[in-house]
């Protein structure tokens, strides 16, 4: 359901439809002096205290971490390793780049293992096929891709390339799953306002269960 | 500096109180209704959850996608400011000690940070050491906080059910949700392995209450706050309210340094800094309430040296800032295999557990002498930042669609890993009541002051066997449910002697109590009864410090009761001129 009519048409409690369309506004009727976050919190669209709102600053003043060349290395692994398939788009698609992007200002304990990682690739890529990993051909891009991307049955001489994969695939799917693309692929439907009212029969069928008769007299329900 | 000065507030009020979080936000809400006129001081900014929340918001709508900071450790969206470090002001530790030290910094304080769990201790939590010879008895019993408890779940709401069991005693209970599918999975386990899981006590609103706050819709983020008030915060349910009857002023960004006495050495107000522009004040009030948490107020107090209060206002025992402890915590987690590729749902409900574990053994037959609760976690959540970490640990595991694949890997097949184990993790974290100890303690620092001038806290705790042997206990009970409900353990399972069976560092579990503690022997404890200190009578401590034990329930409640009854004591006493 979209979540725009969903506010408007489920009545939940008395006071919740009006207020949460109120504060979208600032304090108009408020009793209370306005935050200090509140002008900047209706810029980012996220409550933020000052100190926070600094360092977004901060990081956003940045030049970019990643090199042009860099980006275009982690633009065609990501999509390696989250493709479009029937489901859903690629890892490119949901902007994955641009998340790693920030997360390596944010997270600056990130930056050496991946821009190390991909020095690493490219330098392994360099004494197979002459080329940096981005250069190679798909074949050679798959064949080198193979030797780092499964942890149990690599060469133990791939063990860094191992690590960064690992890596690389945590990120990317991070990326991709918080992305609006990769929330509904993986079929997160909550986060609207609702009446929870139990498991739906059916899956009680399925796992054998029921909710007992105590459950059902004390528990809140709603028809 | 060459300019600076002292602005005294002209303005007398009835009482000045630190710290705006459960203690401070009741006091307030008390004393304002009574008619008195307060000064509330807050170290943080304003928030208020109808407009400063993040509810609702998706994660792509943060471009860490809802990862931590240290200015909000539990998450981007999560509501609380601040955490376990704040830029400017630290503390230390004697030795290779370890103290966690959560501070929130914001209006409402801590109950920004909190599982909304709200347990009433039992008539065994008030007499421990009649039970067991350790740590010591309160000197009040369950009877003298049971009406405060009875009222306050009526004014706040708190779900849950009436088990008649002694020592998790009934309360007035809104009706709980039914349990998540996960959550009947340990129900089921539960009752297997002989471990009662009954339905939890949380402070939300599973129907209205009253006009000014709204019902629970059920998005499972009270962490965010809430913007239709549904569950418990002390900005929306107390101090707002408390601001609405005009006689509150509240003062945010203010930084309590010390308390003021007089010759007689009575309190006579606060002298704090404004954090905005480093101004120094001195407020004046007929009495002073410390709401700042267990060991800010203990900081405070300690810091506040006078001819009169040589070792630290209310401090002629030597008992401020002993007794520090936290709720012991260990946890673990599995996923059911049972539970993958699972059908599509709304399961988000509301936020937090639905079903938890009262303490339900007797210590007399155990190697360690308090008991603990447990929590459950898991089903479909939110993806955030770290969805699914780890899944080359996981994907090689078991087959996924009939089908064994090599772990790792990408593509289209990972895909559809991601897809097939989704809803399938669940958790369960223990917490267990720690001894207080006369040597665990926090002291200042004789060393370090902070941005603003204020001598520091260093903090001395330890546990002892008593702890590792009951985190040792959680872990075979996490694992036995876990087996029993067809899970297999994915973390937390291979904890052992060598790290205190995974038992967390002391602070970690953001339950920090006894550094003020109550009693009836000035020599042994620096309040009375009623929470109001032994050596200065119209100085009065609210949050967790007055805590002489903290049971194996979350202190939140407590907290709330306790205060609930100092204030309306404070408000006597002031009508009757004794103070």
């Amino acid at each position: 359901m979209d979540r725009r009519k969903s506010i408007k048409t489920l009545v939940i409690g008395g006071i919740s439809i009006g207020a949460i369309a109120e504060a979208c506004k600032l304090h108009e009727n408020s009793p209370v002096p306005p935050t200090s976050a509140e002008k900047e919190a209706v810029v980012s669209g996220l409550n933020r205290m000052k100190e926070e709102i600094a360092h977004l600053k901060n990081v956003d003043s940045e030049p970019a971490f990643f090199s042009p060349e860099e980006m275009a290395t982690i633009t065609i692994l990501g999509d390696i390793i989250i493709p479009r398939d029937a489901v859903s788009g690629s890892a490119s698609d949901a902007k994955v780049p641009d998340f790693m992007e920030f997360i390596v200002k944010d997270k600056p304990e990130l930056q050496t293992p991946l821009q190390g990682g991909l020095r690493w690739l490219d330098l392994q890529c360099l004494t197979r096929y002459s080329n940096p990993f981005k250069a190679c051909d798909l074949k050679q891009q798959m064949e080198m891709v193979d030797e780092i991307a499964w942890p149990k049955k690599a060469k133990p001489e791939m063990s860094q390339g191992v690590a960064f994969f690992n890596l690389m695939r945590n990120l990317v799917a991070t990326g991709f799953y918080t992305s609006e693309i990769g929330v509904k692929d993986v079929g997160y439907i909550g986060n609207v306002p609702n009446q929870w009212n139990g498991v739906p029969e059916d899956v009680l069928r399925q796992y054998n269960l029921a909710y007992s008769e105590k459950e059902l007299k004390e528990c809140v329900s709603f028809s | 500096m060459g300019d600076l000065q002292v602005l005294k507030q002209p303005k007398k009020y009835d009482a000045v109180i630190v710290g705006s979080g459960a203690g401070g936000g009741m006091a307030a809400y008390v004393l304002a209704h009574a008619g008195l006129k307060v000064c509330l001081l807050e170290a943080g900014p304003m928030f208020d959850p109808k407009i400063d929340s993040n509810q609702l918001k998706n994660p792509w709508e943060s471009p860490r996608r809802g990862a931590s900071t240290k200015f909000r450790p539990f998450g981007d969206f999560d509501g609380c400011y601040w955490g376990w470090e704040i830029d400017g002001e630290p503390y230390t530790h004697v030795g290779d000690t370890k103290w966690e030290w959560w501070r929130a910094r914001m209006l409402g304080g801590r109950t920004n940070h909190w599982g909304r769990i709200s347990l009433r201790f039992g008539p065994l939590d008030f007499k421990r050491k009649s039970i067991d010879g350790l740590g010591d008895d309160w000197p009040i019993g369950y009877e003298d906080v049971k009406p405060y408890y009875d009222k306050i779940d009526r004014m706040l709401g708190v779900f849950g059910t009436n088990e008649g069991l002694f020592n998790d005693p009934d309360g007035i209970f809104l009706p709980p949700p039914k349990p998540r599918l996960h959550e009947l999975f340990i129900k089921r386990a539960g009752k297997n392995v002989g471990v009662p899981v009954i339905p939890s006590r949380l402070s939300i609103l599973t129907k209205q209450i009253n006009k000014e706050r709204g019902a629970c819709f059920f998005c499972a983020q009270c962490g965010r706050s809430c913007k239709v008030y549904g569950d418990f915060s002390s900005s929306s349910c107390l101090v707002i309210p408390a601001l609405k009857t005009g006689n509150v002023d509240l003062v945010t960004n203010a930084m309590a340094r010390e308390v003021l006495t007089d010759r007689d050495g009575l309190a006579t107000g606060i002298s704090y800094i404004n954090k905005e522009n480093m101004q120094e004040y001195q407020v004046s009030g007929r009495t002073v309430i410390l709401a700042a948490s267990a060991c800010e107020s203990a900081r405070l107090l300690m810091n506040s040296k006078s001819t009169r209060h040589p070792n630290g206002l209310a401090n002629s025992s030597d008992v401020v800032g002993r007794y520090l402890h936290d709720s012991t915590g260990a946890d673990m987690g599995g996923i059911i295999p049972e539970l993958f590729d699972r059908k599509r749902y709304n399961e988000d409900g509301v936020g937090g557990m639905h079903v938890y574990s009262p303490w339900w053994l007797d210590n007399k037959k155990l190697d360690f002498p308090r008991g603990y609760h447990i929590e459950y976690g898991g089903g479909f959540g939110m993806p955030l930042y770290g969805f699914n970490w780890g899944i080359e640990n996981l994907n090689g595991a078991y087959k996924i669609k009939g089908q064994q694949k090599e772990a790792g890997g990408y593509g289209a097949s990972l895909k559809e890993d991601y897809r097939y184990f989704f809803g399938a993790h669940v958790g369960m974290a223990g917490r267990g009541e720690a001894i207080a100890r006369r040597e665990s303690l926090c002291e200042i620092d004789p060393n370090v002051v902070d941005k603003y001038g204020i001598p520091v806290l260093r903090f001395n705790t330890s546990y002892t066997d008593y702890e590792i042997n009951q985190a040792k206990h959680m872990k075979e009970t996490f694992s036995e449910i876990l087996h029993s409900m067809g899970a297999v353990v994915t973390w937390g399972g291979d904890d052992g002697k060598e790290n205190n069976y995974g038992l967390h560092a002391p602070g970690n579990i953001i339950h920090e109590a006894g550094t003020v503690r109550m009693g009836n022997d000035p020599k042994n404890s620096p309040l009375n009864k009623w929470s109001q200190a032994h050596d200065c009578k119209n100085l009065f401590c609210v949050d967790g410090g007055p805590f002489v034990s903290q049971a194996d329930k979350n202190i939140t409640w407590t907290i709330l009761a306790l205060s609930m009854r100092t204030s309306e004591y404070i408000v006597d006493e002031l009508k009757k001129q004794n103070i």
